[in-house]
Parts: C-alpha cells; structure tokens; sequence
C-alpha cells in the first residue's frame, strides 16, 4: 500500500476527483468546504485542467450541465444553502440524464443557519432536491479515507448509471484531517456516445435536452428512467453493520454520527447492552435489507441524526414499522455526544418494544 | 497506550493547529490511529483556535473530543473554558506566561511552562507551541529526535524547510524546561 497522509476531508475529495480523471472543477466558496475549491485552484491550472470560480452557485452548476454534455468527468460543491440554489440544475441535470459529481458538506439550517456540521439536508438530498421525478445516487462518508473512497466511486457510478452522484458529508467530515491512502484503481469512464462532442459530418447530432412537451414521450422517459433506478437500487446499495448480529438495541446512523454512535455501542456492550450499529453509506439508494433482517431479532431502534430526524422515517419504512424507532439527536451545528447516545440506548433497552 | 485524546487551545496565531497536526503526524509515522479536528466556528474568527486530536492504537470512533486526556491551554480563556472538562487522572499544559492563575483542580497532573516568555527569550516568538510540544512529549517520554525530524518534515512545507531545525529546537527547549 502506497504511504498515507494527513489531509482534510474536503482535500481528500479534490485529490481523489483528480485521481478519478475529473479535469473541470466549478464552484463558489462557502464554508465548510472551501478548500475544495482552494484544492482545485491550486492543482487544476497544473494538469490542464479548468478550475472555475463561477459568479454563483447557480452558474456553477449550469457549467457542470454543459461539460457533463461534453462527455467528461466534472464536478462541483458547495455547502447547504449553494446546494439549495443548485436544486434547479440538479433536476436539469437528471431531466437530461448527465452524469455527474456533486458535494455537498452540510452544515446547519434552514436558510443561511451556521457553519457548524449538520445532517439537515437528508431529505432534499435523498428526495431529489429540484423539481420533478428523480433521483441521485447519494453517498455519506464517515471518514477522511472515504471521502477519498467515493468520490471515485461516485464517479463511476455517475458514469455508468447517468446520474448525479452526490457525496453528502457535513462539516466535520470535511474539516478534519486523518490519514488517507490515495492508491486507487479507477474505471476508465465508458464510452459515452451520447454526448455532445462534435459530429465531425460523421453521424447524427447528438441533443442533451430535458424539455418534452408530448406528455407521452415524457412519462415513457420517466419511465425509463425509473427501471435505471430500479437497477441501481438492487446494485449498488452499501452499508456498513457492527455488532449488529445479536444486538436487541440497533443504532442507525451515517457520517459523524456514525462515528459518535461506534464509541456509543462499544460502551454500551462493555455495560452489558447488546447494541450494534448499521451504518448507510448509500442513503439513496437506502439499505433496506440490513433494517429488515436486524428488525427480526431486535427489540428496538435508535435513529442518531444531526437533524430534527429526517433518516429515521427510512428506518421505520425498511422495518415496516415492526419495532419501536426513536430519535436521538442534536440540530443547528451541534453534534451528539457518545454520552447522549450511550443514554438512547439504555432508555431504548429498558423500555425496549414497550412502545 | 491504548488512546490518548488531545485538545489544543489557545489564540489565533499561536499555531495551535500546527503543534496538533504535529502530533498527529507523529502519530501516523508511528502506526498509530490519527484524527485532527479543529475549530472553525465563529469563535475562530474572533480569536479563539481549538482543535482536537486522538493518538490511538484501535481506529479512532469519534473525533471530537470533548473530555481530553491531555488539554494544552495556551491562553486564560481556554483554560477557563476547557479546565472542567480534563478527565479525572488528566494532564493539564498551561502556557504560564500568559496564564496567571493556577489550575483550581486536584486531580489532575498541571505542567506549568512559560512558553511564550521563553519562545521570545530564545528569539523564536511564534514558537510557543512548539515549546510546549517539546514538554509533551518529554512528560509522555515520546521524545525521540529522529521521530520528532521526521513529523516535522511532514509538516513544515518544502516552502519553510529552512524552519525545521528552529522547530526542533523550540521542542528541545520545552523537553529541558524543568
């Protein structure tokens, strides 16, 4: 394995979108993931590659759609209020069935809110974000090395699906700095005959649109589009289980809060608790099977979220409601403590499907 | 040493992120689990740096921390901010020159060092955290010198190389400060 370094999460991004073969970079800074972008600025003109501070979040976006039509691997990201004025490029962008990578590190809302971490943004990245029929493929980190991870994964499966991957972190993952291994293999991108690359008076030309006025066509692209999804949630789904195997208390958390909610089953277990965590690293497409199979054997669940609880409805539609789910969590930038979590637990354990 | 949770504190401009991804780094070339977090909420902004880090042998859960092991106060207001929050059994490093009082607690180890009264007696006035660092690692018996070269290679930038050994020798001066 090549050496590891210290990188922060937002640097780890940017170096492996570099890795994954992305040359065109557009975005426009906002705290906590400017150094994505101070990344790009720094490496991109090095390589040949385009970095671009856009005028705005939404112009950013837009240049992603036109590089995306090109054919080339492209990114942008932004923190949550950029990625709310993005919501209209997204929709544009699965309307027209582009491929593409878009970040989002998370911090507190509504509105401007902060700039410490949060998980608030879960719905509108897990529901689609802009208007319309769709999904992206959303991926949540829980470490620096992941943030690397699936990025390139993101990538690929952006590629191979024509989709938007989004990597949903928050603003620990993006502000920390752990050791990182950058030594990938990465998918050379398909053969994309579909884009917009010139038509050298050799074929047909190629039209990246997502206007359909024949309300036929359109639902038969819906269509379409939906059995892609179906695909890709019987593909591509990932999670991580701990302890999960005999635990009557099961954790469901992503992110940071998976991190903090680790510490919290490790002391629960040392108390005696069987708790165990299931970890989504895929929110949409969302793992379900792991929810189902441990609601078979567990007597409760705890959904731990930096957000009013916004995950845990995925929790009670995987377990069909067939155990109690409650909710641990802190909102607005703060962060659970492994003590708190530790407590959820015990109370879940006492009262344990009493509810 | 199964895990040692670090938390640095201090000014703006005192480098405390630098002495904590130092002894990260240190940790990594060591085969250690690492994380570094640092502040960088609005209270940054108004002068206030933090940052944690977590030196351990099992991967590293969370990375905040929030009762340290070892809480590095490098100015007053961290050391009323963070004093309660030491575990039972903690170490405390308080910068003495610019923290007048004493740690009001019984149960922790208190290391008191001028470091930034020595930093400017030395001529090296941005190196109080590397004083400090020094002390660290000499309380912990974790001061090796090629080790130490080694993190801080890793951390000084191929721009400021030139800096290494002033570097080394503020942590010298740490380590002998009795």
């Amino acid at each position: 394995m090549a050496d590891k370094v210290l990188m922060k999460g937002n640097e780890a991004i940017a170096e492996a979108a570099i890795i994954a073969g992305c040359r065109h970079y557009f975005g426009y800074p906002i705290t906590p993931q400017t150094e994505v972008a101070a990344y790009m600025a720094k490496k991109m003109p090095k390589i040949g590659g385009v970095f671009l501070q856009a005028e705005s979040e939404i112009a950013a976006i837009n240049m992603v759609y036109g590089v995306s039509s090109a054919g080339k691997r492209v990114m942008t990201s932004s923190s949550s209020p950029g990625i709310s004025l993005k919501g209209e490029g997204l929709s544009y962008l699965a309307g027209s069935d582009l491929p593409a990578l878009v970040v989002n590190v998370q911090r507190g809302g509504p509105g401007l809110g902060g700039i410490q971490p949060s998980q608030s943004d879960y719905f509108q990245a897990t529901r689609g974000g802009g208007h319309g029929d769709y999904h992206m493929i959303v991926l949540a980190p829980a470490s620096v090395q992941e943030m690397a991870e699936l990025t390139v994964k993101g990538f690929e499966l952006a590629d191979k699906y024509r989709m938007t991957s989004m990597i949903l972190a928050d603003g620990t993952m993006g502000q920390m700095m752990e050791p990182v291994s950058l030594d990938f293999d990465v998918a050379p991108a398909p053969e994309k005959p579909w884009a917009t690359t010139g038509t050298k008076m050799q074929r047909e030309h190629n039209i990246v649109n997502s206007l359909s006025l024949v309300p036929e066509e359109l639902e038969q692209l819906n269509f379409e589009r939906y059995k892609r999804y179906k695909i890709v949630e019987e593909n591509e789904t990932r999670y991580e289980e701990y302890m999960v195997d005999d635990a009557d208390i099961v954790i469901a958390a992503f992110g940071i809060a998976a991190r903090v909610s680790k510490n919290a089953v490790n002391e629960a277990r040392a108390q005696g608790i069987k708790a165990g965590l299931i970890r989504p690293i895929t929110l949409w497409p969302f793992p379900k099977a792991p929810f189902k199979k441990a609601a078979t054997h567990a007597k409760a669940m705890i959904s731990v979220e930096l957000s009013m609880g916004q995950m845990i409805e995925d929790v009670q539609l995987a377990t069909e409601c067939r155990v109690p789910v409650t909710l641990c969590n802190r909102a607005g930038g703060m962060i659970p403590s492994p003590e708190q979590v530790l407590e959820a637990i015990k109370e879940a354990d006492k009262n344990g499907g009493a509810k | 040493m199964s895990a040692r949770n670090y938390l640095f504190s201090g000014f703006g401009g005192q480098g405390i992120l630098f002495i904590g991804k130092f002894l990260a780094y240190k940790g990594l070339i060591e085969d250690k689990q690492v994380s570094w977090l640092p502040s960088y909420g609005p209270e940054m902004r108004g002068g206030t740096a933090s940052c944690s880090v977590i030196v351990s042998d099992e991967p590293v859960g969370s990375p905040i921390v929030s009762n340290p092991d070892v809480l590095i106060a490098m100015n007053l207001p961290s050391l009323d901010r963070f004093e309660d929050k030491v575990v039972p059994g903690g170490v405390i490093f308080a910068d003495s020159t610019l923290i007048e009082r004493k740690v009001k607690r019984d149960d922790v180890t208190v290391y008191y060092i001028p470091a930034t009264a020595l930093a400017s007696e030395n001529k090296m006035p941005t190196l109080a955290n590397m004083i400090i660092g020094g002390k660290i690692l000499k309380v912990f018996n974790e001061f090796d010198e090629q080790s130490v070269r080694n993190a801080l290679g890793k951390v000084i930038s191929a721009k400021h190389a030139d800096m290494l050994e002033v570097n080394l020798k503020a942590m010298q001066i740490g380590a002998d400060y009795e």
